[in-house]
């Protein structure tokens, strides 16, 4: 009953926290009775992680209605950050501290590229600025590519060339090594941490949604020009959904790289921003929830249906053509508007003999 | 003399992308999409003529001319299956579809061919021309590519602008609804953009792989996004400008790569995009357009 009394938005975003709690719980179970094979086990953080890319991109596609083709590039930026934080100062100070800390970094480098980007970008719209995402995002995999980060006695080398124009003394180490990438993260992301970080994304996108800036930024979506003329600061609402959406997937990224023992540049390329694209379409654009359920259950489908992952992009491809044609062409828009009318109409005569329905 | 062999070379793979290009900029220009699965028709281009030339042992010219047809038919039953229905959808859902095609087009070759690549056997038969007493070899695919483009390039020009159908292309373009009531197909004639732009992306396709001669299920994606890109900067819509566009950013890349470095090359190509998008948005050649409420 008082559940009821609740603000509508508020009640919606309590079932999506119940919803990952209860996938928690679940997944804990199984864990603990020894049911979880190894291979599904390993890929629960990086689960979480396309679960908060998928809400990140959302953000951008769903609710401010730019189609961004990068987002992958974010992530490694938050990728990288996180991992190199964490080799530089793991010695140093505590394990949970660390994560922290790189789990920030990440964040706050991708937001702050998020708005570097976000400057020229915003300027433009549809097929252009979808263009323009892709061509930032390959810019940063080819930056990184050819990144070369290490230390010494003498403090920070970075070069664009190769390892050894790094000139580093016998005490020095290369921390980025161009396309090798980056090596010796602890390993510290566990599924519980990931858990964690989705509830925090949620809480944000969800809280962002729901406020005067959400509305602004959706009516930016459903008629700019409207917007602008009641007097909605059109530049800064898109960058504000377009900084949150870059911090988030930055910090995915940063948890992503927490997982693993080696990261190199090419695990981020174009495929991952259209796999997180898949997840959101899948799920519903602007539907919060649904990206969560979809990311999810599309990472996991193809782990259980093994013979399935040759079929895998192939099939998503189809589910992208499909699923923009059923709901967006107005002749099939039409047909299903014409059979839901004949199934609604049908109904009651079907009831009749029952006598329920008189 | 170093210098002008990678000026050569530029040019070369500049004329790929100018054709390229110029399916894009036809099929924006009128359907005012973004067809990215327009690149992965090279591909398949491609690997048809493979499969002519090197499968079945047929003749060269067999090769080319069913990639040629195979393409046009495939450009335009992708327009009627995928794209005729959104015509009136947001773009975001167009372009989605877009890409959903691409992707469709890239696993079924992989599926049908697999990831192995596949070495092109060139179709140019001329010799190297040698200049400077062998200082500079120009060679023959290059020569080729650059005369076919630039006939494409002329034919297509005169085509839109002397005969009756091209007339009703830029009809098409300019306004639909208008077009549409002075007698014109609107349908057909979208059509024939689109099958023209696919047989355009096969001889892309054949000269794409006799000058980079391995053929793999992603030979298409690249060179697309960066015809793309090429038709922005040249203006989009424009047939010179896409010619021209695509030249020079095959000159930017090749002289970059040469340069600079081979991993920044296509970061500042992407660049070339960034900058002239925020700089001159119309592109080189583009006709400025104001936006009206």
């Amino acid at each position: 009953m008082k559940i009821k009394s609740l603000n509508p938005n508020f009640r919606r975003s309590l079932v999506t926290y119940g919803i990952v709690a209860a996938a928690f719980i679940f997944i804990q179970i199984l864990s603990g009775a020894g049911l979880l094979t190894s291979s599904l086990s390993g890929q629960l953080v990086p689960i979480c992680a396309y679960v908060i890319m998928a809400i990140s991109l959302n953000l951008t596609v769903g609710i401010l209605g730019e189609l961004s083709l990068g987002h992958a590039g974010f992530m490694s930026v938050g990728a990288f950050m996180g991992a190199f934080v964490s080799v530089c100062i793991k010695d140093a100070l505590p394990g949970w501290l660390t994560l922290a800390l790189a789990l920030l970094a990440g964040t706050a480098a991708a937001a702050v590229v998020g708005v570097l980007i976000g400057i020229p970008v915003l300027r433009l719209q549809g097929d252009y600025l979808a263009i323009v995402t892709l061509a930032f995002g390959e810019i940063i995999k080819n930056l990184l590519n050819s990144f070369y980060i290490g230390r010494d006695a003498a403090g920070f080398h970075i070069s664009f060339q190769d390892a050894p124009s790094l000139n580093l003394d016998e005490t020095g180490e290369i921390i980025i090594n161009g396309a090798q990438g980056i090596t010796g993260m602890p390993r510290s992301a566990s599924f519980t941490l990931g858990v964690v970080l989705i509830l925090i994304t949620l809480f944000v996108v969800q809280n962002l949604v729901d406020s005067r800036t959400g509305r602004a930024v959706m009516s930016i979506r459903d008629n700019r020009i409207a917007a602008e003329s009641v007097g909605i600061n059109i530049t800064k609402y898109k960058m504000i959904a377009f900084t949150v959406s870059a911090a988030l997937a930055g910090l995915a990224g940063s948890m992503y790289a927490h997982n693993f023992s080696t990261l190199v540049a090419r695990k981020f390329d174009y495929n991952t921003s259209i796999l997180v694209l898949v997840f959101i379409v899948v799920g519903g654009l602007g539907n919060i929830r649904g990206s969560v359920i979809a990311a999810a259950a599309l990472t996991v489908l193809p782990e259980l249906l093994r013979g399935f992952s040759d079929y895998r992009m192939l099939v998503y491809a189809v589910v992208l053509i499909v699923m923009m044609l059923f709901n967006q062409s107005p002749q099939i828009a039409a047909w299903r508007r014409k059979w839901a009318a004949k199934l609604k109409s049908r109904k009651p005569d079907g009831k009749k003999p029952d006598g329920k329905e008189a | 003399m170093q210098f002008l062999s990678y000026l050569v070379n530029g040019i070369s793979l500049g004329s790929i992308y100018a054709v390229i290009a110029l399916g894009y900029t036809m099929v924006y220009g009128i359907a005012r999409m973004l067809n990215f699965a327009h690149g992965d028709v090279i591909m398949v281009g491609g690997y048809i003529a493979y499969t002519v030339m090197t499968t079945m042992g047929m003749p060269t010219l067999a090769g080319i001319c069913t990639a040629v047809l195979v393409c046009t038919l495939l450009g335009v039953a992708i327009e009627r299956v995928a794209y005729k229905p959104l015509r009136e959808a947001p773009s975001l859902a167009v372009l989605i579809t877009a890409i959903g095609m691409s992707y469709l087009l890239q696993n079924l070759a992989l599926l049908i061919f697999g990831s192995a690549p596949k070495s092109f056997s060139s179709v140019v038969a001329l010799q190297p021309l040698r200049l400077f007493g062998g200082a500079l070899i120009i060679t023959g695919e290059a020569l080729t590519t650059i005369l076919v483009s630039a006939l494409i390039m002329v034919c297509l020009t005169l085509f839109v602008n002397k005969t009756k159908v091209g007339h009703a292309m830029q009809a098409v373009s300019e306004d639909k609804g208008a077009a549409q009531l002075m007698g014109i197909n609107v349908n057909a004639t979208i059509s024939l953009t689109f099958a023209i732009g696919s047989a355009l992306a096969a001889v892309a396709g054949v000269l794409l792989c006799s000058a980079y001669p391995s053929l793999t299920p992603t030979t298409g994606a690249m060179p697309g996004i960066k015809a793309f890109v090429a038709a922005v900067f040249g203006g989009i819509g424009s047939i010179p400008g896409a010619m021209l566009g695509g030249v020079l950013l095959g000159v930017i890349q090749s002289l970059s790569t040469a340069y600079i470095s081979s991993q920044m090359a296509d970061a500042i190509v992407f660049g070339v995009l960034i900058v002239v998008l925020l700089v001159r948005p119309t592109g080189i050649l583009g006709k400025q357009t104001r936006e009206k409420v």
